[in-house]
């Protein structure tokens, strides 16, 4: 019988996740770079004026590391975000953005991108609409089939769906070019942030402001939303509607990541339990809690990546490492709450 | 303030479970819904509250059909006490009962000082404040009933509909859930309630309306219509029925 407690400790300890993966992920590498030089250079930016280190350290900071890291940041939140949101919306802590077939639909667009050797942009916006498309036919399917359980039908849905759109990367796969299309559809299937540049940030930034920026504004709704579909509706809260808002925001949210980095899984589902545990499960504290702990857990976890083995190891495959036996373990702890 | 249901058919898109159905509550009093399971009863609530459009007739409130209303217009004037549940979120007992305010503000809105008040203080009309700050999930089912019944007062309704109020309750949190029924409607609210023990209908409500296969066989005063007859042949079992001084009760024979 724990009282409700102070959220303070919790964000405390997100925030000094944040700082201590940012730390790691600008210092750390085939570059080694000093704190002190690290602090010289940002100062030095900030203020405006030329740092006392070697161009090199400068240029490792600014130029390689820093756009990777503020992409590791976004594409975090924006998962551990997304992934608050469906938790929450399916009453569900085991389901996350991969459920309704988000990721999926933006794999097949960005494979399909390759296969056409479009640019890195058009590939991205082909990724994203990809996503879009592959939850509009979830929605659409899940609302015209009618059932007592809508949510179930919802969820059965996304992974069909998704499977379908998992057939159709297969598909692209087998038929690309196995010398120069299939390497890069495989790396970025897997997940990679390898060749974030500046001006990637932009298409990932925009989306994902926008569709948290929505989730934020809706944070009570959302509370309300995790009680059960009639009573949320006796509590005065059209569901219906609501529903279709919060689902839009957390896809735009995941497919804007998923173009810019591919998939990376288990990010969604990790991330808003251990922010769960820290902040408790009221949506206005766990919002910015998820995307606090999401932008320094990717950011550990891309910096190990990078340093881990002699060639890059896909962040996909890391976080699955990490996110399974989580999930194995969050499953068994449960059954003994649930029953 | 009256809500009432006219010639109401009721059921889901597949199946019609009810129909030709009138009932009528006014403020200030309860009615208690009784029958067997499978009978209509939680889907004569459910059409009540609005959760469920009628097949057929219309269910008017104060005056005006039910379903001309907003959705949070609805909930400023009915409030539902659905059956315990556990939650699959361990809000604070203070948080589940402030999500009765949500009707009383816009989309974006976040509870405000007032709305805090109005939940602590259906806290202490019902005696439980002292688990303001305690996880909903971590609460005995009697607790939790509170909760839901303090989450109703919350929302400041006209009507509290409560489905089954005293299934899973221990017997002396079952005495304290009918107490507190009879105060609702001694301060002027309309109360409805379905329940499995006729005695419960005795002690808390004023008029009794029996279901039966979908349709109401009787409805009248509790001392008129809950009779040893009526109670036989509403379930199909023996009742027998043990007067003393102090009134009447039925168990099953």
């Amino acid at each position: 019988m724990k009282p409700s407690r102070s959220t303070l400790p919790g964000f405390s300890l997100a925030i000094a996740v944040l700082i201590a993966g940012l730390l790691l992920a600008l210092t750390v590498g085939r570059y080694p770079v000093g704190l002190g030089d690290l602090f010289s250079v940002l100062a030095a930016k900030l203020g405006g004026h030329r740092a006392d280190v070697p161009p090199a350290v400068e240029s490792v900071i600014l130029q390689v590391r820093g756009p990777r890291v503020l992409a590791a940041m976004l594409v975090g939140a924006a998962l551990a975000v997304a992934g608050t949101a469906f938790q929450g919306l399916f009453r569900n802590p085991l389901v996350s953005p991969d459920i309704l077939g988000a990721s999926s639909g933006a794999a097949l667009g960005a494979v399909i991108g390759i296969y056409l050797s479009l640019s890195v942009f058009a590939i991205q916006a082909v990724a994203f609409f990809g996503g879009l498309i592959a939850v509009a036919a979830v929605y659409i399917i899940g609302a015209s089939v009618r059932s007592r359980d809508p949510i179930l039908v919802l969820v059965l849905t996304g992974v069909v769906v998704g499977g379908l759109f998992g057939a159709g990367v297969g598909l692209v796969k087998y038929l690309a070019d196995p010398y120069n299309q299939l390497p890069a559809m495989t790396f970025w299937l897997l997940g990679s942030l390898s060749s974030t540049t500046v001006p990637d940030l932009l298409p990932l930034f925009g989306p994902v402001a926008l569709g948290t920026a929505v989730l934020v504004a809706l944070r009570w709704r959302m509370n309300v939303m995790s009680l059960p579909e009639e009573e949320a509706r006796a509590l005065g809260v059209a569901t219906g509607p609501l529903r279709v808002a919060i689902v839009a925001a957390a896809t735009l949210v995941t497919s804007a990541s998923v173009a810019t980095a591919g998939i990376i899984g288990w990010v969604g589902l990790v991330v808003p339990h251990l922010a769960r545990s820290l902040v408790g499960p009221d949506f206005a504290k766990l919002l910015p809690a998820a995307a606090i702990l999401g932008g320094g857990y990717l950011l550990v976890i891309d910096t190990l990546a990078r340093t881990l083995a002699q060639v890059e190891i896909p962040l996909g495959i890391l976080t699955a490492v990490i996110g399974t036996p989580f999930f194995i373990w969050l499953l068994a702890s449960m059954q003994k709450t649930w029953s | 303030m009256i809500l009432e249901g006219q010639k109401l058919t009721i059921g889901y898109p597949d199946r019609v479970v009810g129909s030709g159905l009138d009932v009528r509550l006014e403020n200030g009093e309860v009615l208690a819904l009784l029958g067997p399971n499978g009978g209509g009863k939680t889907t004569l609530l459910k059409t009540l509250l609005g959760l469920l459009r009628p097949k057929a007739g219309e269910v008017r409130l104060g005056g005006a059909a039910l379903s001309l209303r907003g959705i949070r217009q609805r909930a400023q004037l009915i409030a539902y006490v659905p059956q315990t549940h556990i939650a699959t979120f361990a809000f604070p007992v203070e948080t589940v009962v402030l999500m009765g305010r949500t009707a009383h503000g816009g989309l974006f809105a976040r509870p405000t000082a007032k709305d805090r008040m109005v939940a602590m203080s259906a806290l202490e009309r019902l005696g439980i404040a002292q688990l303001a700050p305690r996880p909903y999930t971590m609460i005995s089912g009697g607790e939790r009933q509170l909760v839901l019944l303090a989450r109703a007062l919350a929302q400041e309704p006209q009507f509290i509909v409560l489905d089954e109020p005293t299934a899973n309750l221990d017997f002396g949190n079952q005495g304290k859930v009918m107490r507190e029924i009879r105060a609702l409607a001694a301060s002027g609210l309309g109360v409805l309630f379905t329940t499995h023990d006729p005695n419960h209908a005795l002690r808390a409500a004023d008029r009794a309306c029996l279901l039966r296969g979908g349709e109401i066989v009787a409805e009248g005063r509790v001392r008129d219509i809950l009779t040893q007859a009526q109670l036989e042949a509403l379930y199909d079992a023996p009742v027998q029925m043990i007067s003393g001084a102090d009134g009447t009760a039925f168990v099953p024979g």
